[in-house]
């Protein structure tokens, strides 16, 4: 640990939430139909994508027409996706000469892909081909990531209704999220990470002889755009089978700091636009806070874990310095590990680092981020979408201790809201703890496991946190190209992305037609440092507590057993 | 009209003479019913509506199943026997929470029921002679006309259509003191048993018999159609989908430890999955729901349904009458200005002088101020009255050939031949600031002459304005409803330190202020006793009727004062918080209380296979077994703890929403992470001290 390293978790944390805060202006700005500066380019853009689909933009639609909206939008891009992998050996830019992909991998990389998740069950660069990357998988990172957004935009909304009707347009704001927010950040970073080095070819392989003689087949993608939106949209997926840490999607510290800082600019940004949307700027400031500390902690944690030396090395005298093992030499301890905070923080899940070789609390740390629900800050919209249900949460179970009946951004939290929100929250320990139960006792799913103990019991977890939490990142002992795998990590990301987003426009539904209510000061305050204090022990007790039986299991035991085979020894 | 204070204190409403049907204490009876109770109510079909509970229940009867197999098959049972006997005591003590708690209503009901009629009512059969015909209460119906004379009980409500009478209804509210009920106006309606004390009333039947006034007396207080309030439906919804995040919990770790070779006994399993779920809110959330209840009918107000207190706590806006709340009601004399040339106190003297005969409350007020400021208030002999007329529009006396009189200021001034331009400029001065004030100026005259000029005013009771301003850190405003102009409603407004008032206010300007008040937002209670509050009573989202107005608006409000005290509306706000922050308080505890559990049962389940998480014991805990066994008592006989809290209730601070939550939090959040590592860790040494574990 040194003074340039604590600098380094810092400028990458701040410099995120201070980028996100002009965009979240500009992103309400396109929620809420106002004037941009993009208008005279892209209104005409806008409006042919309307006259082609015959979208009425003005029209607001109900939390179940929307949703409906979002469900079918979804379930087409998943068919097409699908149908790309498969046919992609008789599609055109397939310079490598790649086949179409095995049924169950483009199931599960059809979901992963529309779900935001990015889970990789294959290794990029030996597997997909030009076409199927450029057409089928980024097109879905962009409108993966709007998804999110819409639901953000349509929960805002419905906070600032006074018993009104509709929660927005899915279609208008599906659009517009895509076409004034992601595109052009998307451009404005791919064409600086190209500058920087990143690759951007459609050549095919190059060869080349390394300095020790050996022929090498490298081969190429059009990798600065992707990088720039797999991060900008949270969805991490990379290019290359072992992502950020490869030189050709990370040549240098100047794209590692973007790269990370790009990880989360996009989920604040969100935040600040739900805020502004849903006229509570301060209140959500505050849900933001609560986000960042948690962070913040949780990667000063991971850099004081990560830069002990490995007790077994010290105890066989090997070696007594930092622990580097997993870690990207290129960049060091501190870019590695709040990289792997923030990717695990955000739903994002690319990463520069090898997450399965970190210490096991380290593991730990990763894996209870992404338990906790993806809120800090989470995916754009999704984030903050689940971290106000994480709110409705906690003002309802200590709201009642100011004597009044819960309220939140001036709307009453009743039975109906509490029901979806818990679906909102249940889902994630049932998909987590549900498959990995049964994958821990079935052979065929255990045959993936590299390591045995609890070390293979953290790589279950992991997969299923992972796909469920719509993360994507991995631990990478898992083999998880397989039948068994990649259909139940299928099946996880689809409830974990589909579920919560119906439940969040439920309540959005559902708190749209109440009347709004004027504060008084008997209205229990959601914008001081209390409400902060609050609102992280209920996302640590709710939210988290769930899942400590099962890490006891995995990475904690896994911990104490480390210490207890160095002292034995 | 007594006189009524604001101090809301809570004091036995035994005290001053009464006696509550609905008052009354816990006594050991009612605690060895509720123990009963709580066995019949074992009964899984009456459980299922408590989800929490409920599950307690499965897996206590598991629990015993699989310790009765163990048993059986002759191995060593004792420690699944004991877990099986707690998770039994768990449910029971939700059980005699929620008795006890219904126990208080169930007595007052009894009390009730022995007051229902059961003498003959005299039925009229033919209005024109007269000729009565005994019959029996429940064949009355809806339109009946029965007589009433003295010493009868009043066989089911009812309008007044003809008579005064006086009629003593310590049944209902327990004041022995009779009231005067009479036809036509807001005193014509009468309830089924209360005693006609002297005269005689004939009475139009209002109320199908089973459905009167008493009947639902008894129906709310023993909570026979009990729903859950949206509040509770909502907090169940919460503690259920906690209970099945637990179970995924709990269920999974029976794979996962698969994988780990740790072998997992169901019963520990069982244990670990009751500890963690909310058992201590869902043992106590009826129980608080109806203490909360009964906390009003221990303030004597009848709430129509759990809805309505909850809604009390929520209130944002309160509109107060002003007379009788806000003031005494009666304008009092406060000071006699004299005229230039007269003493203070000679004026004063004739202001005396000028009432001495004046028995109205004004008139006495005067003379009362002069006695305070030693002045003779004795009549001379020989006095004679002159009454006040509406055309002389003043009043007086006269001794002999002295004169003193006493009236409106512009009938006074025409009398003497003066104008606004030629009286005193004083005298002038004084009337302008009195009304200004919102004040009357009386002036005064001794033989024909002007001495000065007696100021009258609303007086605003002692402590409202603190009153007020609680109320303003509860985050209630508060609006005086008056029907005086402008002027002095603001006069007394501003010295009441309310915030808004309505004056020269009708029964529609009423309606419109609280649509207006709700279509901004907020909750608004009131108070009436007028048939025409009725319309306000029902917009209204807590209306109190009073019991001695009329029958309109005591079934347009959704409360009933007993005692028919306008303040009361502020106690009844109380309640309703005091309430809600118990509910969220229990939960807080409840919740915050999984973090030690956890701490006790992971490690207890797991060492034996794993024994590096023995590092986990924190509270080092004597062993696997003692440990389980001690979270599921601490968490057993949590709830025997808090039943008085969840019936006495968290009491409610006026000191802001902020405050109020970082207090409660501090002491239930905080203190529920605490309270279990310091509890299971006790109850661990006693039980391996006992050898039990």
């Amino acid at each position: 640990m040194n003074i340039q390293g604590w600098g380094e978790i810092a400028l990458t944390l701040g410099l995120a939430v201070m980028l996100g805060w002009p965009i979240g202006i500009y992103m309400s700005r396109v929620w809420n139909g106002e004037r941009t500066w993009l208008d005279p380019v892209l209104k005409p853009v806008e409006a042919v994508f309307y006259g082609a689909a015959g979208v009425d933009p003005k029209r607001s639609q109900g939390w179940l027409g929307y949703a409906g909206a979002l469900l079918a939008f979804n379930l087409a891009g998943f068919v097409l996706l699908y149908a790309i992998l498969r046919l992609q050996g008789v599609l055109p830019l397939n310079p490598q000469g790649f086949a179409g992909v095995s049924p169950h991998l483009a199931f599960n990389t059809a979901v992963s892909f529309v779900t935001n998740t990015n889970w990789q069950s294959y290794g990029g660069e030996a597997t997909m081909s030009t076409f199927s990357q450029m057409v089928g998988l980024t097109v879905q990172n962009f409108v993966s990531a709007a998804t999110g957004a819409t639901i953000a935009a349509a929960l805002a909304r419905a906070f600032v209704a006074n018993r009104g009707e509709g929660v927005g347009n899915f279609w208008a704001d599906l659009t517009r999220t895509t076409l004034y927010v992601l595109l052009p950040a998307a451009l404005i970073l791919a064409v600086a990470l190209s500058g920087l080095g990143i690759v951007q070819s459609l050549a095919a392989n190059v060869h080349a002889t390394g300095v020790e003689g050996g022929s090498q087949t490298l081969p190429l993608f059009p990798a600065a755009s992707q990088v720039a939106i797999k991060q900008l949209g949270i969805n991490g997926g990379g290019v290359f089978n072992v992502n950020g840490a490869h030189p050709f999607e990370n040549p240098n510290a100047i794209t590692n700091l973007l790269s990370a800082v790009a990880i989360n600019v996009m989920g604040w940004a969100a935040f600040f636009a739900f805020g502004r949307t849903a006229l509570a700027g301060r209140d959500i400031k505050a849900l933001a806070a609560a986000a960042l500390i948690i962070l913040t902690v949780s990667s000063a944690a991971m850099y004081v874990i990560e830069t002990q030396p490995a007790p077994s090395l010290v105890a066989a005298q090997v070696d007594a310095s930092v622990n580097m093992e997993g870690k990207e030499v290129r960049f060091g301890a501190p870019a590695s590990t709040v990289w792997s905070v923030v990717t695990t923080g955000a739903s994002n899940g690319s990463v520069n680092s090898m997450h399965a070789s970190f210490m096991p609390l380290g593991g730990a740390l990763q894996m209870f981020l992404m338990q906790l629900g993806e809120i800090l800050p989470g995916g754009v919209g999704s984030g903050i979408a689940i971290m106000v249900v994480m709110a409705l949460l906690s003002v309802f179970v200590a709201g009642l201790m100011v004597g009044r009946t819960p309220e939140y951004l001036g709307k009453k939290i009743e039975a109906r809201e509490i029901q979806f929100a818990m679906i909102a929250v249940l889902i994630l320990p049932l998909a987590v703890l549900g498959f990995s139960a049964i994958s821990a006792v079935f052979p065929t799913a255990l045959a993936g496991l590299l390591n045995k103990g609890p070390h293979g019991l953290s790589e279950i977890l992991y997969a299923y946190t992972s796909a469920a939490a719509n993360n994507g990142s991995a631990f990478a002992g898992l083999t998880a190209n397989a039948p068994w795998w990649n259909t139940t990590l299928g099946l996880a990301m689809l409830f974990g992305r589909f579920i919560p987003a119906v439940a969040v426009l439920a309540i959005a539904g559902s708190l749209v037609v109440k009347p709004k209510l004027a504060p008084s000061p008997g209205t229990l305050p959601t914008d001081n440092g209390l409400f902060i204090g609050l609102l992280i022990g209920v996302i640590l007790i709710l939210g988290g507590l769930q899942f400590l039986p099962a890490l006891a299991l995995g990475p904690i035991v896994e911990h104490f057993q480390v210490l207890a085979a160095v002292a034995g020894a | 009209m007594t006189q009524i204070t604001l101090d809301t204190s809570r004091g036995d409403p035994r005290e001053g003479g009464r006696a509550s049907p609905l008052a009354g204490g816990l006594s050991g009876a009612m605690i060895g019913r509720a123990v009963g109770d709580a066995f019949v109510k074992l009964n899984p079909v009456k459980l299922i509506k408590n989800p929490v509970i409920f599950t307690t229940w499965i897996v206590a009867l598991l629990s015993t199943i699989s310790a009765a197999a163990a048993i059986a098959g002759g191995q060593s049972a004792g420690f699944a026997v004991q877990l099986a006997l707690w998770l039994w005591a768990t449910v029971l003590f939700a059980n005699v929470a929620e008795s006890i708690a219904e126990g208080r209503g169930k007595a007052a009901a009894d009390s009730l029921r022995a007051t229902r009629v059961t003498t003959k009512a005299k039925l009229i059969v033919d209005p024109k002679t007269g000729t009565v015909v005994p019959t029996n209460a429940s064949e009355l119906e809806v339109g009946s006309i029965i007589l009433v004379e003295a010493g009868d009980v009043i066989a089911s409500d009812g309008e007044i259509i003809e008579g005064v009478a006086s009629v003593n209804e310590a049944a209902i509210t327990g004041e022995s003191a009779p009231v005067i009920r009479e036809s036509g106006g807001d005193r014509s309606a009468v309830t089924g048993g209360t005693t006609v004390v002297s005269d005689w009333i004939k009475v139009r039947i209002t109320a199908k018999p089973g459905s009167t006034f008493l009947d639902r007396m008894i129906a709310m207080v023993e909570g026979a159609d009990r729903r859950k309030t949206p509040n509770e439906l909502a907090l169940a919804v919460l503690l259920a989908g906690l209970t099945l995040i637990f179970l995924i919990a709990v269920v999974t770790l029976v794979g996962l430890g698969a994988y780990s070779g740790v072998d997992l006994d169901p019963i520990v399993l069982g244990a670990l999955f009751i500890t963690l779920i909310p058992t201590t809110i869902g043992g106590l959330m009826s129980a608080v729901g109806i203490a909360g209840m009964d906390r009003l009918l221990k303030v004597n107000v009848l709430a129509t349904s759990g809805r309505a207190v909850e809604a009390a706590g929520d209130v944002d806006t309160l509109l107060l009458d002003k007379t009788g709340t806000i003031t005494f009601g009666n304008r009092m004399a406060t000071e006699v200005i004299p005229v230039p040339g007269v003493r203070p106190e000679a004026a004063l003297a004739a202001a005396v002088m000028a009432s001495l005969a004046d028995e109205t409350p004004e008139g006495r007020s005067i003379v009362e101020l002069g006695r305070n400021a030693g002045v003779s208030v004795d009549q001379p002999a020989g006095a004679v009255a002159i009454p006040f007329t509406a055309v002389t529009r003043q009043s007086g006396l006269d001794v002999g050939k002295d004169s003193w009189r006493k009236g409106a200021v512009d009938a006074v001034l025409k009398d003497l031949n003066l104008t606004d331009g030629s009286a005193p400029a004083e005298f002038r001065q004084a009337v302008d600031r009195i009304a200004r004030s919102g004040g009357t100026p009386l002036a005064v005259t001794q033989n024909g002459a002007l001495v000065g000029v007696i100021h009258l005013k609303d007086v605003v009771k002692p402590g409202v304005k603190a009153r007020f301003a609680d109320l303003r850190r509860m985050g209630l405003r508060t609006v005086m409803i008056t029907g005086d102009n402008p002027v002095t409603a603001a006069a007394i407004a501003s010295e009441a330190g309310v915030d808004d008032y309505l004056a020269e206010a009708t029964p529609e300007d009423k309606m419109r202020l609280i649509k207006a008040e709700q279509a901004k937002g907020r909750l608004v209670a009131m108070c009436g006793d007028g048939a025409n509050d009725a319309p306000a009573l029902a917009q209204a989202d807590v209306g109190v009727a009073m019991q001695t107005g009329a029958q309109a608006a005591r079934e347009a409000g959704n409360m009933v004062d007993l005692d028919s005290d306008p303040t009361k509306v502020i106690e009844i706000v109380e309640v309703g918080k005091q309430l809600l922050i118990t509910r969220g308080a229990l939960t807080t505890f409840s919740v915050a209380n999984d973090v030690a559990k956890y701490f006790a049962i992971i490690p207890a389940m797991f060492v034996v296979a794993l024994p590096s998480l023995g590092a986990l014991n924190v509270m080092r805990l004597h062993s696997p077994e003692s440990a389980i066994l001690s979270a599921v008592i601490f968490n057993a006989l949590v709830i025997v703890a808090l039943i008085p809290l969840a019936l006495k209730g968290v009491k409610y601070r006026a000191i802001g929403a902020g405050a109020l939550l970082g207090r409660n939090l501090l002491i239930y959040g905080l203190g529920g992470l605490i309270a279990p590592f310091v509890g299971i860790k006790l109850i661990d040494l006693v039980i391996s001290g006992l050898g039990l574990a």
